[in-house]
């Protein structure tokens, strides 16, 4: 019989036995301990005027509900991908998803929906992946092969990616240490997906085929800050070229975590880099704590290899207290399954992520694999308790369930319950046997959620539909020769010009470090201040207007502007909030709406003795209050005439 | 035989991996003037040049290495792959049609070896019973393969092989006939097996994918079941095309073998009747006839089997200023029958005219098909029409040109009579001329008129 069951105590005892601790008070030794190890897949679109294998314009997007046709299409596991059909694969393909792509004419051709065969490969998108590669230090290859890798997702109507390896074995040198690459390939970017509901997937394929690189790093990063890390290197490199898209989507990337004795898992389409080190160091601690499960559950299971669930179809009118969900989940018309897990007691609440549990991992592949949306379980291990540990009883005396046993009760559609079932029964069985290598999603508080089964080894193959690209050792030195300099020479010059580091993610994603070089060279700016002013006061004023149509190399007109009119440089730091919010002003206009006057420093200096009269000693106590406040009487007329650190000086020798 | 060890290399990589000791499926070490690359030596495409060598690296990605950037290379290991189809035994259930499958070459159930790139066909019931396990659901299944052709290369004597074993089937007592076909010439063979098996009591279904069946979003699988489903289940004893409807996976059509054409040289969706509707619409689930009649399936195995053909037949498309000298060409070659496709309602220039009277002369049988594809050929209706009928050629009404083509072959190999290769080309056997053209056996709809779109965005096509 079911015995009740403190879940929350087991979910806080679990949760320390792998020593979860939140990722700020995380150091090495926690990662250490737990073995952590990551790898990062980035993906990044190239700017080309059009797609990768067809004609189609490149980066024209409409909304999802703007389209011109829809196609359906099912996708269908090829052999390969399994060897045999196995019962699950089958089942899996019998509850398959009906894909629906959205099709908008000046974006999508024949090609697109897998009517035509490909055009030849994008001359300019190759020419761009070749450089981002010599960037990496990769070995370039001879001859490109356009290779066919397999999704069943559909996110991709072909049910391939067409793609291509460009170099291999490279690095990116990180300011501490180097990280190597194993690969860079060119690839048709996928479909947007629109919606993912019960047997429906619809997509839009805007995106789809788009010239992507992806450049793949071996799992050398140690803790989760490296990843950022390394992934902001990639990223501000492939920017240097200045032959990328930037902005929303157009930089993604796939990140693999392991702890030790885990497995790999790909953490798909993380969109922002600052999401990085809260995903990875939770995904560790996943493993970490799967594996601690799977140890006690093989304490508590004497037969593991035939373990199976038991299960009963029940009616609502069983279940002793019918509360609203499942009198909503009846009035749908679902079946109900009681589920009896043996010698699983303890496992649903067993500590995986902040905020979830085990149960979570059979409930998020309840709705991909099964296709039942949620709510769609109860189980005998709630924190919040769905039923009474007396009606779980009653339940579990149906299936015969014991003490050592763990119940879940599913409902869902009658064509999904057989898959349901074996979906969790394979689940369970994977629990005893370690981490089973899926894609996760990402979601916004760093946890993730189960997303796909990772494809098999063997979902590599030559397209028949493309020749052999051959590139010429004159190409290349001639794309050589027009390569960028190196991120990390820009980090150290950045260095010694003493300008704040906090300003260099700015700098860097916005590929300004040729910026300010020309501030400095051609106008005699400042490094540090010039560095400053981009990484802090113009950061700050495109902050304040977040969609302005504003040039950043605007800004070298404007010290340019300033330079010739004999303006101070420091009038800049004013000018700029008007031109981020007036990008097409005249810097003339700028000057008068800020009202100000050119004025001659004598005529400035001269008005001191004035201002200093006014100070009042009483209301102000140090010394140096004085100058300070004299200076803020003169800021405003002062800045733009007259160096104001050399102005402070005079004031101070008053 | 040995076995080549360099498999597809020539000249300077041939040389290369000769030099260096490397075989295809050795793995290798590669030091070149770009960095140093590792893994499995592949087999070369015979078509592709002799400058580079193929790589398969550890991550399952292929690349080449160009021979003038290597300095060194050293094979390290060997592993050949082997690749085979799993094969399950096709269930046999009772009361399910039996089905027969005969294979052409065409590749409706195929998997792509992963490792060389070559295609190799599923074709045993066991082995398709791997690839598509719905079938079982279906019928009981027989196959054969009776030749390995592409598309393009079927002809003549497959037609004639293909009715000799329609036949034989049907003796057996056989539900329901497949062929699996490459796309392209899908339809002459249709033709030819309506000519050439006549009275049919079973269903005869032509089928093959435009979407290689290797990869997921393929249409081989849905045809194969419709098509299955068409031959084991379905009351039309007729010879019929199998494929998609719409590009999306919704729904097949079945078209009589005699009125339907390739109409799109990559679509999914790119069979059409042409001057007619298709016989039925075919899912899964049902057959929705749209032709109230056809054929019906009998139980008797009275099937007439008229193997006959002639190749001194042959097609000439008219373009204007066309000279005589194309004609009497073929005449001078010995060809017998000329199938002219001419413009509108079927026209060729004036200049032309001697040569025609010359063929008709020597006995050469004419008959005028159109290039719109769609409608009737009218000689009445201008003078040039009338002077062309009077110097022997012969209008065929609104048979498509490659089936009047596939007509005339089939005629002129059973009689040269002209008067009796008239009444045979212009009796129609199944359908290949009609009476009437209805409404909608013309229907191209023109993209970006108003309603055209609101009916697309509504309805998947």
């Amino acid at each position: 019989m079911i015995k009740p069951f403190d879940a929350k105590a087991h979910y806080e005892q679990t949760r320390q036995q792998a020593g979860y601790v939140p990722r700020k008070q995380a150091t090495q030794q926690t990662y250490d301990r737990i073995g952590f190890m990551s790898g990062l897949e980035v993906h990044q679109q190239l700017l080309t005027d059009k797609k990768l294998f067809c004609h189609c314009p490149a980066g024209v997007f409409n909304h999802s509900n703007d389209y011109d046709a829809e196609i359906i299409r099912h996708m269908r596991p090829t052999l390969s991908e399994l060897g045999e059909y196995d019962g699950t694969a089958l089942m899996e393909f019998k509850t398959r998803k009906e894909i629906v792509y959205r099709i908008k004419n000046p974006t999508a051709c024949t090609y697109e929906v897998d009517d035509t065969p490909p055009f030849p490969i994008n001359r300019q998108a190759l020419d761009i992946a070749i450089e981002i590669s010599l960037l990496s230090k990769l070995n370039v290859v001879g001859e490109v092969h356009i290779t066919r890798k397999q999704y069943l997702d559909g996110s991709i109507p072909t049910g391939f990616q067409r793609t291509a390896i460009i170099g291999v074995e490279g690095e990116i040198p990180l300011p501490h240490k180097k990280i190597r690459l194993i690969q860079l390939s060119i690839e048709e970017d996928s479909c947007r997906e629109i919606s993912d509901i019960g047997h429906t997937r619809v997509y839009k394929t805007d995106r789809l085929g788009m010239p992507l690189i992806e450049t793949v790093t071996y799992p050398e990063c140690m803790n989760p800050d490296e990843v950022k890390q390394a992934c902001d290197y990639i990223r501000f490199l492939n920017r240097s070229t200045g032959k990328v898209r930037t902005g929303m989507g157009a930089g993604r990337q796939d990140v693999n975590v392991s702890c030790k004795g885990g497995t790999r898992v790909e953490i798909k389409g993380v969109a922002h880099t600052k999401w990085i080190p809260e995903l990875t160091h939770n995904e560790a601690f996943r493993q970490w704590s799967l594996l601690l499960l799977r140890d006690q559950l093989l304490k508590q299971i004497e037969e593991p290899k035939s373990w199976k669930i038991k299960n009963k179809s029940i009616l609502a009118a069983d279940i002793p207290e019918a509360n609203g969900l499942i009198r909503h989940a009846e009035a749908n018309g679902n079946w109900f399954q009681l589920i009896c897990l043996p010698g699983f007691k303890g496992a649903l609440s067993h500590f995986t992520q902040p905020g979830q549990s085990f149960v979570n991992e059979l409930s998020d592949r309840l709705k991909v694999i099964a296709c039942i949306e949620k709510p769609h379980l109860l189980h005998s291990e709630m924190i919040e308790p769905g039923l009474t540990f007396e009606n779980w009883e009653k339940l579990g005396a149906l299936v015969k369930a014991g003490q050592e046993d763990a119940l879940l009760l599913i409902w869902g559609p009658e064509e999904d319950i057989a898959t349901a079932l074996e979906t969790i029964e394979e689940r369970c069985k994977m629990a005893l046997e370690g981490i089973p290598q899926e894609t996760r999603k990402s979601l916004p508080d760093g946890t993730t959620i189960f997303e796909r089964v990772l494809p098999g080894a063997d979902r590599m193959y030559p397209d028949t539909d493309s020749a052999p690209i051959p590139l010429e050792d004159t190409q290349i030195e001639n794309l050589r020769s027009q390569l960028p300099e190196e991120v990390i020479d820009h980090y150290h010059q950045l260095q010694a010009w003493g300008v704040p580091e906090d300003t260099y993610t700015y700098i860097f994603s916005k590929n300004l470090f040729p910026l300010i070089r020309d501030l400095t060279e051609k106008l005699q700016v400042p490094a540090r201040y010039a560095g400053t002013f981009i990484g802090h006061t113009l950061k700050h004023a495109m902050g304040q207007h977040k969609n302005s149509a504003f040039k950043y190399r605007t800004v070298y007109h404007l010290f340019d502007f300033l330079k010739q009119k004999g303006l101070e440089y420091r009038l800049a730091e004013k000018m700029i909030y008007e031109l981020a919010a007036h990008p097409r002003m005249e810097f003339e206009s700028v000057l008068n709406s800020m009202k100000f006057k050119s004025l001659p420093e004598a005529e400035i200096i001269s008005k001191l003795p004035f201002i200093a009269g006014k100070f009042n000693p009483r209301k102000k106590g140090k010394p140096e209050d004085r100058s300070n406040w004299i200076m803020g009487q003169l800021r405003n007329t002062a800045t733009g005439n007259i160096n104001l650190t050399e102005l402070a000086k005079t004031v101070k020798s008053l | 035989m040995s076995e080549d060890i360099f498999q597809g290399y020539k000249g300077a990589a041939l040389e290369l991996l000769k030099k260096y000791n490397t075989r295809v499926w050795g793995q290798a070490t590669i030091e070149t003037s770009r960095g140093t690359f590792e893994g499995t030596v592949l087999p070369r495409s015979e078509n592709d040049d002799d400058q580079h060598i193929v790589l398969k690296i550890i991550t399952g990605y292929n690349i080449g290495i160009d021979v003038k950037t290597v300095k060194t290379m050293k094979e390290t290991g060997y592993k050949k792959a082997n690749y085979k189809i799993p094969e399950k035994e096709f269930p046999v259930t009772p009361g399910l049609p039996k089905v027969k499958l005969f294979g052409t070459g065409g590749t409706i159930a195929s998997r792509l070896d992963y490792r060389t790139g070559a295609v190799i066909p599923a074709f045993s019931p066991g082995e398709l019973y791997g690839a598509v396990p719905e079938l079982a659901d279906i019928c009981n299944l027989e196959t054969e393969k009776l030749f390995a052709v592409f598309s393009e290369n079927m002809g003549p004597k497959q037609y004639i092989a293909l009715a000799k074993a329609i036949g034989r089937e049907i003796e057996n007592g056989i539900d329901g006939i497949v062929i699996g076909h490459g796309t392209d010439t899908l339809h002459h063979t249709g033709a030819a097996l309506t000519f050439m098996c006549q009275n049919l009591p079973i269903p005869v279904v032509l089928v093959g994918s435009q979407r290689s069946s290797d990869r997921p979003s393929s249409d081989a699988a849905l045809n194969l079941m419709h098509a299955m489903k068409a031959a084991g289940q379905s009351d039309i004893a007729e010879v019929m095309v199998c494929m998609f409807g719409p590009t999306s996976d919704e729904y097949g059509l079945l078209h009589k073998g005699t009125r339907v054409r390739k109409m799109h040289s990559s679509y999914r969706s790119t069979f059409r009747t042409i001057g007619d509707t298709p016989l039925a619409m075919i899912n899964r689930k049902e057959i929705t006839p749209i032709h109230k009649i056809f054929n019906k399936r009998r139980q008797d195995k009275n099937v007439v089997i008229k193997p006959y053909f002639s190749d001194k037949v042959t097609m000439l498309y008219y373009y204007p200023g066309m000279k005589p000298d194309t004609l009497d060409a073929l005449v001078d070659a010995g060809y017998k029958g000329i199938v002219i496709v001419g413009t509108g309602l079927g026209h060729v220039n004036k200049e032309l005219y001697p040569a025609i009277e010359r063929a008709h002369a020597k006995g050469v049988h004419m008959y005028m098909t159109l290039q719109t594809i769609w409608g009737y050929v009218h000689m009445f209706v201008y003078d040039t029409g009338r002077d062309m009928m009077a110097k022997g050629i012969i209008p065929a009404g609104n048979m498509l040109p490659e089936v009047a083509f596939i007509k005339l072959g089939w005629v002129l190999g059973q009689t040269d009579d002209p008067e009796e290769v008239k009444r045979l080309m212009l009796t129609p056997v199944n359908d290949e001329i009609t009476e009437r053209e209805p409404y909608n056996g013309y229907l191209v709809y023109q993209g970006g008129v108003p309603e055209v779109e609101a009916f697309i965005r509504k309805v998947h096509k």
